[in-house]
C-alpha cells in the first residue's frame, strides 16, 4: 500500500513537472476558462432569463461553467496517457516493479492539482465581474471539495478513454462528443425549465445538473434538495466504476 | 572460471543462487496468438548467464512479441518461460526487479530532462531520491549525456534519446537486459556507439537478449543467434555456424550488355561455389575466398570480352540467410507484428 502511495506521488510529480515545460497546456487551464466565462456572461447573459432567486446571470452561470470546466480537466489525462502508450512509456512503466495502479492514480492526482488552479482562476474571474458568495465559508469550501472530487471522478473516465482510443486526436473528438452534450443539456447554462420536454427529462437526471445544483446550493444559497448528497454519490460512483476499469485496461495495455 | 565469477558478482546479488544451476533465459514451447494470428508458435530459446542471445528476423516475425512475453508485458498462451531463474507469469512482480527493457521506441518523457527521466525510473524501482539521483548522474556520465542532463529530452538527437532509453533500462543494474531493435532508425555513427555500449554491458557480466533485423548487428554482438520467422525459430547457432549454412560472400557483376550475361556466367562459374545466377543485367556468384576475388573476376570477364558496368562484393545479408534457410526472402514475410 505504501508502495502505491509513493509511486503515485512520483508519477504525479512527473506530470506536474511536464506541465511547466509545456506552457500551451497551462493556457488550457487558465486563459481558456476565463474566455468562456466572459463570452457567456457578456454574449448570452443578456438574453437568458434566470430565476428570481439569482441576482443576475453571473450568479447563475459561474457554478455551472466551473463544473463544465472541471469535467474537461481530465482531458489532459486522456491525451497524456494515449501519448505515453504510443511512445512506449507505458511499456516501460509496466516492466518496472512499481505499483500497478500508480501510473493512473498519479495522472489523476496531478489533474486534481491543475483543476484546483482552474477553480481558483475561475472564481477570481467571477469575483472580478461581480459574482458574490451567499453562504458560509464552510459551505464555500465544501463546494470546492465537491468540485474537485467530481473532477477527479471524470479524470478516471478520461483515463479509460485515453487507454482505449487509437490516437490523441480520437481521444479529443470522442471526449468532446461525450462531454459537450452532457454539460449543455444540464442546468449549467440555462434554467432546465426553458428546454423542450424531452431534453428537460434528460437534464433533470443528468449528473451535471445535480452537481451544478449542489454547487449553487453551497455557494449562492439556492434550494439544495438532495443535490448535495446526490452529487457526492455520483462522484463516488463514477470513481468506483471507472477506476477499476481503467486499471484493468492498463494492466493489459499493449503499446505497439 | 574465476573471471566469470567476478563478473557475476559485479552485476549484483539478484542473480546469485539460480545462476549456477539455470540459464539466464530459458524458453520452451512458447506460444502466443492474437485472434487468428499465431505470433509465436512454439518457440524455444536459451541464453547462458553473461552471454548475448540475438533474435534475428524480419518485421512481423514475432521478435517483439517474444520480448513482451519475456518482460512480463504479455501473458503467454502456452509454454514455460523463465528469466533470471523466475517464471514470467508466476513470479512477474519479482522478475520486474531483475530486468531492464529498452524498446524500439525511446520510451522517455520528452518534457522531462535526461536527469529527471532517470531519477523518476530509479525511484519507481524503489530507490530513494538521493540514491536515484546519484545513479542518474553516474549513468549520464557513462552514456555521454552529462552536458545534456539538464535539458528536456525533446531537444535530444535520435542517438541521444536511444542512449537515454538504454540508460533508463540500466538504472537498477538488472542482470538480464532486453533490447528490442536497439539501433533501428539510427545513423551509422550512433549505431556504432550503441554497439560499443552493449559490448561494455556484456563485459560487466550481464545477459542480453537483443532483437535485430540486421545480420551484421547480430554477428557483432551475439554469442548465439536464433533466427525467427513466422513465430518459429528456424535456426539457432553461433554467428559463424549460421554464416556457414548461408555460404560465403556474394559477388555481383552488372554488365554493360545484358545479352552477355550467359557468357559472363559461364566465365565466372569456376570461381563460384554454386552455379552463378542471372538477374536482368546482373550475374551473381557465391564465393568463399574474399581477397583478390574482384581482380580475378574482372580479369576473366575482360579476357572473355564482357563489358562491366559495376562490380561489388558484399557480405551475406539477412535476406541471404532467409533465402538459404527458408527459400523465401525476408521481405516476403507478411505477418504483421501485432503487439
Amino acid at each position: 500500500m505504501s508502495r502505491l502511495v509513493t509511486d503515485t506521488l512520483i508519477v504525479a510529480e512527473r506530470n506536474l513537472v511536464r506541465i511547466t515545460r509545456a506552457p500551451d497546456l497551462l493556457l488550457a487551464f487558465t486563459v481558456q476558462p476565463i474566455m468562456f466565462v466572459l463570452l457567456f456572461v457578456y454574449v448570452f447573459g443578456g438574453a437568458i432569463v434566470v430565476p428570481d432567486l439569482y441576482e443576475d446571470y453571473t450568479a447563475f452561470l459561474l457554478p455551472g461553467i466551473i463544473v463544465q470546466n472541471i469535467a474537461f480537466g481530465g482531458f489532459v489525462t486522456a491525451l497524456g496517457l494515449n501519448e505515453d502508450l504510443h511512445k512506449g512509456l507505458i511499456d516501460r512503466f509496466r516492466s518496472l516493479p512499481m505499483a500497478r495502479a500508480a501510473v493512473l492514480a498519479g495522472r489523476t492526482l496531478a489533474d486534481v492539482a491543475t483543476n484546483t488552479l482552474s477553480v481558483v482562476v475561475l472564481l477570481l474571474t467571477g469575483l472580478i465581474i461581480g459574482f458574490s458568495f451567499d453562504s458560509s465559508s464552510l459551505e464555500i469550501l465544501a463546494g470546492i471539495a465537491l468540485l474537485l472530487l467530481f473532477g477527479y471522478a471524470f479524470s478516471w473516465v478520461f483515463a479509460l478513454l485515453g487507454l482505449i482510443v487509437s490516437s490523441p486526436e480520437a481521444a479529443n473528438s470522442l471526449g468532446f462528443i461525450a462531454v459537450f452534450p452532457l454539460t449543455f443539456i444540464s442546468s449549467a447554462f440555462v434554467p432546465v425549465e426553458s428546454m423542450p420536454a424531452a431534453l428537460q427529462w434528460f437534464a433533470e437526471i443528468n449528473p451535471f445538473t445535480i452537481v451544478v445544483n449542489a454547487l449553487r446550493a453551497l455557494w449562492v444559497g439556492a434550494p439544495a434538495g438532495n443535490s448535495v448528497w446526490g452529487a457526492f454519490v455520483w462522484a463516488v460512483l463514477l470513481i468506483a466504476i471507472f477506476a477499476p476499469l481503467a486499471v484493468a485496461k492498463y494492466r493489459r495495455a499493449a503499446g505497439h | 572460471m574465476t573471471t566469470k565469477a567476478t563478473d557475476q558478482a559485479r552485476v549484483g546479488s539478484a542473480e546469485r543462487g539460480s545462476a549456477a544451476s539455470e540459464p539466464a533465459i530459458k524458453v520452451s514451447g512458447l506460444k502466443k496468438s492474437f485472434g487468428e494470428i499465431r505470433a509465436l508458435d512454439g518457440v524455444d530459446l536459451e541464453a547462458a548467464t553473461g552471454t548475448v542471445l540475438g533474435l534475428l528476423g524480419p518485421n512481423g516475425a514475432g521478435k517483439t512479441t517474444a520480448v513482451r512475453v519475456l518482460t512480463t508485458l504479455l501473458r503467454p498462451d502456452a509454454g514455460e518461460v523463465r528469466v533470471a531463474g523466475l517464471d514470467v507469469v508466476r513470479d512477474a512482480a519479482k522478475l520486474r526487479e531483475r530486468i531492464g527493457l529498452a524498446g524500439q521506441y525511446a520510451a522517455i518523457d520528452e518534457n522531462l530532462t535526461g536527469q529527471e527521466n532517470l531519477v523518476m525510473v530509479g525511484r519507481l524501482y524503489g530507490m530513494t531520491r538521493a540514491s536515484a539521483t546519484a545513479r542518474a548522474t553516474e549513468l549520464l556520465a557513462q552514456f555521454d549525456l552529462t552536458d545534456a542532463a539538464k535539458r528536456p529530452a525533446k531537444t535530444y538527437s535520435g542517438g541521444m534519446r536511444r542512449r537515454l532509453d538504454l540508460a533508463a533500462a540500466l538504472v537498477a543494474k538488472p542482470p538480464v537486459l532486453f533490447l528490442d531493435e536497439p539501433t533501428t532508425g539510427l545513423d551509422p555513427r550512433s549505431r556504432l556507439s550503441v554497439w560499443t555500449t552493449i559490448e561494455e554491458l556484456v563485459a560487466e557480466g550481464r545477459t542480453v537478449l537483443l532483437t535485430t533485423q540486421y545480420l551484421d548487428e547480430a554477428d557483432r554482438l551475439a554469442d548465439t543467434i536464433a533466427v525467427i520467422d513466422k513465430g518459429r525459430v528456424i535456426a539457432t547457432g553461433t554467428p559463424d555456424a549460421l554464416k556457414d549454412r548461408v555460404g560465403g560472400e556474394r559477388l555481383e557483376v552488372h554488365l554493360t550488355e545484358p545479352a552477355q550475361a550467359p557468357i559472363a556466367a559461364k566465365t565466372l562459374a569456376p570461381i563460384s561455389d554454386e552455379p552463378p545466377s542471372i538477374e536482368l543485367d546482373a550475374v551473381k556468384l557465391t564465393v568463399q575466398r574474399r581477397s583478390g576475388i574482384i581482380i580475378e573476376a574482372v580479369r576473366r570477364l575482360d579476357e572473355a570480352g564482357v563489358g562491366i558496368d559495376d562490380i561489388a562484393l558484399r557480405r551475406p545479408t539477412l535476406n541471404d540467410v532467409f533465402l538459404a534457410l527458408t527459400g523465401h526472402a525476408a521481405e516476403d514475410s507478411e505477418l504483421e507484428e501485432t503487439a
